[in-house]
């Protein structure tokens, strides 16, 4: 029923482990195309997180009782895989957070208020989304910084000697994205954290749409900060986590205070826990912890290598097929793309066009995609984006195309 | 002049007319055709109601006890939806623009466009036809 050369990806048996896939939406099946913005979840991550709450909740790395030592296991075994999955060093290096945009805010609040002083530069690029843009507006705003954009051409490609340019002895950062959520572009991150390097300045990296799209080795990167979201990964929402090498996690004061992240507290002097436990006050999101770990068993035993072949296959696809299209723009030509795709339907506006394809109960996003400076850099207001994840089809792609043509038909 | 709710009325009865959605929103795209469009040189930042998606622009008159209105999008469907607003409130008293309920919108099928989330700038653009008569019926009395 699904075509695929993915041989060994069986598309049909996958698509089943997605309840939310089976419904219809306005009369027609459900086309899911918002991966970037969230991905659906296998029953395997709702079970393991339904599992959770049938047999060991419990508050973890509190009693000597049989609960919580089973949810505290549960717990850091996570922690365990999402290094392992990530190549960290050490599962220490794992802070849990609520996913990408608190460990961005994380870093900016903790590493950012200690080293970042009134003159200082933080270097960000022009397609970054606005979570890797506001926290570190808000520091520059608190200490007096300032923001130095590594400029973006017309294909969604960063210009990397503009970038060479920006450091000075000024900079103290550079936060940019793996992945575009907006134009898709697979940024040269290694490069730009050996460029940083050889100025002797950390990179921070938004890998929200990092994580889902191949393999992440923060050790291979030499990153000092990597984020990243459960819930873009086919997990649940409300996890993410903050990998920072050790010693920059060592030497960041606490974020948050209360349980967990302290050693000992008396009325004159608290003693902060070790880490990544300093940084993880308050009973943490087991449930989300234990769903996560749960998605990244899912999205392994599939096979990362498999995953990305099969979404490569579907984005070349639906390029092709739109390219062939009259007034079809494609914002974002990047020569290494993830599966992402954001167009413009001749002069109508992206709402239009979203109110149209929705009623054919396909799901794109439409509008900035909290990235309105790249939006801006176009000098448009906004675009179709349609991405895709690892249970799309092209058979759901050709409803798409069919949307198009309606709304061409519409209001062209 | 017919009352708010005889206006709601009427776009209630022409749009039972219509069988399918793709109808109903070719409609909408015939309505923007023939809002009462405010001049260019009024597109400016002050009379722009944002919205996350599509932009509007709204301006208002009294003439007469009657508030009139006229307004565009950058968006088809939006300028649709807003001069359905200005067929139902421009021309009538400030008093009964602002006590419309405008339960009309939810009877035609096109709720799902008042949520917020849509970000269409529809609530905000009731809220600001609402705001416009209020103020001018302050400043009607402030006159007295």
């Amino acid at each position: 029923m699904y075509q695929t050369t993915n041989t060994g990806y069986n598309l049909e048996k996958i698509r089943k482990d997605f309840p939310i896939l089976q419904q219809e939406v306005n009369g027609s099946p459900l086309v899911y195309f918002d991966n970037a913005a969230t991905t659906q979840k296998p029953l395997q991550v709702i079970n393991a997180i339904t599992d959770y709450y049938h047999r060991e909740n419990s508050n973890v790395h509190r009693g000597v009782h049989r609960l919580s030592v089973m949810a505290t296991e549960s717990f850091e075994n996570v922690r365990q895989k999402i290094a392992q999955h990530i190549n960290a060093r050490y599962s220490h290096e794992i802070v849990f957070t609520r996913g990408t945009t608190e460990s961005i805010n994380l870093v900016a609040s903790t590493w950012g208020k200690k080293n970042v002083k009134k003159g200082d530069q933080i270097i960000i690029s022009a397609i970054e989304h606005h979570s890797n843009i506001v926290p570190w507006q808000m520091l520059c705003e608190e200490v007096g910084a300032r923001l130095r954009i590594i400029p973006v051409d017309d294909a969604g490609e960063m210009d990397l000697e503009a970038y060479r340019d920006l450091f000075n002895e000024k900079t103290r950062l550079v936060a940019v994205n793996h992945i575009s959520n907006t134009l898709g572009t697979i940024n040269p991150v290694k490069e730009i954290v050996e460029i940083a390097h050889d100025n002797d300045i950390p990179v921070l990296i938004d890998g929200a749409q990092g994580l889902p799209h191949g393999s992440v080795d923060v050790q291979d990167l030499h990153c000092e900060f990597y984020c990243f979201s459960g819930h873009k990964v086919y997990g649940p929402t409300g996890i993410g986590g903050l990998y920072g090498k050790e010693k920059f996690l060592e030497e960041m004061p606490p974020y948050q205070g209360g349980g967990e992240m302290i050693k000992s507290v008396t009325f004159e002097k608290t003693d902060y826990n070790d880490i990544p436990y300093k940084f993880e006050a308050g009973t943490p999101n087991v449930a989300g912890v234990i769903g996560f770990g749960a998605a990244l068993d899912y999205i392994n035993n599939l096979g990362l290598e498999n995953i990305k072949k099969h979404e490569d296959e579907l984005m070349h696809y639906a390029t092709t097929e739109l390219e062939k299209m009259d007034g079809i723009t494609i914002i974002g030509k990047a020569r290494n793309k993830a599966s992402v795709i954001s167009l413009l339907i001749g002069d109508i506006h992206p709402y239009d066009a979203g109110t149209i394809i929705d009623h054919f109960g396909v799901a794109v996003r439409t509008g900035n995609h909290c990235t309105q400076p790249i939006m801006d850099h176009y000098g448009i207001p906004g675009t179709v984006r349609a991405s895709f994840g690892l249970y799309n089809t092209k058979t759901e792609i050709e409803t798409l195309l069919k949307a198009i043509n309606k709304v061409k038909e519409m209001f062209g | 002049m017919a009352t708010i709710k005889e206006k709601e009325q009427q776009i209630i009865s022409e749009f039972e007319n219509f069988d399918d959605w793709m109808d109903k929103y070719n409609y909408l795209i015939e309505m923007g055709k023939s809002i009462p469009q405010i001049d260019e040189s009024q597109k400016v930042e002050s009379n722009l109601i944002s919205g996350c998606q599509s932009r509007v622009w709204l301006t208002a008159y009294m003439d007469d006890g009657k508030l009139y209105f006229k307004g565009d999008s950058d968006a088809v469907i939006t300028k649709g939806i807003a001069n359905l607003l200005i067929r139902v409130l421009s021309g009538q008293s400030p008093d009964d623009i602002i006590n419309a309920d405008l339960d009309f919108i939810d009877k035609i099928g096109l709720r799902e466009h008042l949520s917020p989330t849509r970000s269409n700038g529809l609530v905000s653009m009731i809220k600001q036809m609402k705001f416009y008569a209020m103020a001018f019926k302050a400043k009607k009395a402030k006159q007295q």
